[in-house]
């Protein structure tokens, strides 16, 4: 009974200060014209009440995690057991569920109309940047707020060898990454000796000057107006729109995949284990013998070759950038998909870069509130789930007992 | 006379306005089984991280000869190039990588041995695959010689304190040393794992022929131990000698009983 009180007064303690906090928001309205003041007692109403509910329901959630995982706690080491056995067995599943998925994939743009498509590109595109950043967020541990350059980066070696060269989309594509990676070693010399929250803000004021750096060197890079008329990837000839954005979508579709496989292939060798080293404890990885500079450089180098790609993909999508595709905010976007689907879990990224793209598509009504839709989901999740939808699950090098 | 493995010469370290080590001067020759002790605080940890290379070193000089005798003066260097040279260490308060199994502790220890760069990593050749199948056998035989084979696949933080230790000691080990410094490697451990941290140091020594520098707070573990001790008080030598010598000199007994 005293629980339920102490309840009602914590929760009606939160309603009230809410109903101080946006009183000045909500309830006055001073109307110009007539120079009369409206006061709109009703919405304080709503207010302090919605507080309430929310208020309660929040801590009875918080409460029943923390009970929740007090149970689990116990047997932690069978779960894993338990988990473990059931990914074995999920490698029978394998083929099966693969296959259906390559088909579905393959065919869908014979399924869907051309529109969905598009969409479904700018996804995959997505995709490649989640992935590209969870190398230097998941692996390596570096908080970089900066990574719509490096995208930036990519996109606008397209369009400026483009412009000045008339270098078409497949060598676009690999100088892009190349650029990438250089203008992710020229941003990871500065910042070596960064770690943490000062790393973070010092990428995002690299971001920042790029974007700027753009926009203001009118001359070379047409400025805020942008390179229009980019082509987009011809197949033998010039393909139509329609044609083309289809080809776009099976070239992102192989990148994709091309992306998961090079990941898989880093997590598990050397460099994986360095990256791994030194985002879990980089005074012991350097008394171990790993160059910290090395690893650092190499996680930003390889993290940004991505964006590189993915910039280009941009470029040959939209036929036509301009700097204020790459703000900050593109940046945060690309944090969220990463952190909301499982910082370090391939599969995690993925369905992160998907949610963060498409749920803003297909509930066009909600496309306004979407960065408070994504900051809300971040405050739960990382109270409830920090380790993402789809949590990292680590490959272990397993060896035999019966091994000499 | 046999090579001189680390010499320390006039070396001080001072944070701000404590001088946490005070003009000492240490020297470790090769093969020894040297200790370093003295009350808390008295900057034997602080020594160590200047000699790995985590601080760098105020004032004095720090060189490290490699097996061919050359003297290489390392203050300011890095710690992975300290390590490169032929100095492992572990740490007082332990720092393995708790996500990762023993196994995989080891298998980072082997790192600067290890060649495979990132071409390796993705096109996986024949060298790299041999490389990768290498480094999970040598990381399991040093596991084997520190008793932790049969933890091999269990992650490092569900090992026991003791085992956490030794699993230290594998993973400096892993990086071929020729000097091993050792913080408190007795640390939380009981007497019958404290005995066999004894038999396991000697034969690290004798088998394998590293050098040893060990910082410890347990005294009949020093005095059974070491050749020669080092004794630091409040950042200064007060002592040094051999076992008998440091037991019965006055400075000594002093700084560890009190006026
Ligand atoms: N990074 C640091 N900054 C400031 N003071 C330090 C630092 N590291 C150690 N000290 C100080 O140096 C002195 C020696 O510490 P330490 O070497 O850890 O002692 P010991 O290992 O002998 O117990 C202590 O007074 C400690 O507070
Ligand atoms: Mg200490």
């Amino acid at each position: 009974m005293n629980k339920v009180l102490k309840e009602i007064r914590t929760s009606a303690l939160s309603a009230l200060w809410m109903m101080i906090l946006t009183f000045p928001i909500i309830v006055i309205k001073v109307n110009t014209i007539n120079m009369t003041v409206n006061w709109r007692w009703i919405n304080l109403m709503w207010v302090g009440t919605g507080t309430f509910i929310l208020s309660w329901l929040w801590r009875y959630l918080l409460d029943r995690k923390e009970n929740g995982s007090g149970l689990k706690k116990t047997d932690t080491k069978e779960s894993r057991r338990f988990s473990l056995h059931k990914s074995l067995n999920d490698k029978k599943m394998r083929i099966p569920v693969l296959s259906t998925l390559a088909v579905l994939v393959l065919v869908l743009p014979l399924l869907v109309n051309f529109y969905q498509v598009s969409i479904m590109t700018s996804a995959l595109i997505f995709v490649i940047l989640g992935l590209g950043l969870n190398i230097v967020i998941g692996y390596g541990g570096l908080l970089h707020l900066g990574y719509a350059a490096f995208y930036a980066m990519g996109a606008y070696s397209y369009g400026l060898m483009y412009l000045y060269w008339g270098i078409p989309f497949w060598v676009a594509l690999p100088l892009g990454a190349v650029s990438g990676a250089v203008f992710g070693l020229l941003i990871g010399f500065p910042v070596l000796r960064l770690r943490g929250d000062y790393l973070a803000i010092v990428t995002l004021a690299f971001g920042e000057i790029a974007r700027l750096v753009l926009e203001n060197l009118s001359g070379f890079t047409k400025g805020p107006e942008g390179i229009a008329q980019i082509p987009r990837p011809g197949f033998i000839t010039k393909l139509s729109l329609q044609g083309a954005t289809i080809y776009l979508f099976y070239i992102c579709i192989a990148l994709v995949l091309f992306t998961i496989f090079v990941m898989r292939r880093i997590e598990d060798s050397r460099i994986g284990r360095a990256l791994e080293a030194m985002s879990e404890d980089d005074i012991a990885a350097q008394s171990m013998g790993i160059d910290l500079t090395k690893a650092k450089l190499t996680t930003f180098a390889l993290g940004a070759i991505w964006a590189g790609m993915a910039g280009v993909l941009l470029a040959a999508k939209t036929t036509y950038i301009n700097p204020g595709s790459f703000t900050l905010m593109e940046s945060v976007m690309i944090l969220v998909a990463v952190v909301l689907g499982g910082t370090g879990s391939i599969p995690g990224v993925i369905l992160g870069a998907f949610l963060v793209t498409l749920i803003p598509e297909y509930f066009r009504a909600l496309s306004d509130y979407r960065m408070l839709m994504f900051g809300v989901a971040l405050v739960v999740m990382s109270i409830f789930r920090p380790q993402g939808i789809i949590p990292r699950v680590r490959k272990h090098y397993i060896v035999g007992e019966d091994q000499s | 006379m046999s090579r001189i493995i680390l010499e320390i010469k006039d070396f001080s370290m001072v944070f701000g306005g404590l001088r946490a080590v005070d003009h000492v001067n240490i020297h470790i020759n090769d093969g020894e089984i040297v200790a370093l002790i003295g009350p808390n605080g008295a900057g034997k940890t602080t020594l160590f991280n200047c000699v790995t290379g985590v601080y760098k070193p105020s004032e004095g000089d720090i060189a490290v000869s490699n097996p061919e005798s050359k003297v290489i003066r390392t203050n300011g260097m890095k710690p992975n190039n300290i390590t490169e040279l032929g100095l492992a260490r572990t740490f007082q308060n332990i720092r393995l990588f708790s996500s990762m199994t023993a196994l995989e502790n080891v298998m980072i220890g082997r790192h600067p041995k290890l060649q495979a760069g990132i071409f390796g990593a993705i096109f996986r050749d024949k060298s790299t695959r041999t490389e990768e199948k290498q480094v999970v056998e040598d990381s399991l035989v040093i596991l084997k010689k520190l008793g932790l084979k049969q933890y091999a696949n269990e992650p490092a933080s569900s090992l026991s304190y003791g085992a956490q230790r030794r699993l230290e000691i594998a993973r400096a080990m892993a990086t071929e040393p020729q000097l091993l410094l050792l913080d408190e490697p007795a640390a939380g451990m009981n007497p019958q794992e404290t005995k066999e941290l004894d038999d396991t140091i000697t034969r690290i020594r004798d088998k394998e022929g590293i050098t040893i520098l060990l910082i410890e707070h347990d005294m009949s573990l020093v005095m059974s131990l070491s050749e020669r001790i080092y004794v630091l008080d409040y950042g200064k030598l007060i002592a040094e000698g051999s076992p008998d010598e440091v037991k019965a000199n006055p400075a000594v007994i002093k700084a560890y009983l009190g006026e």
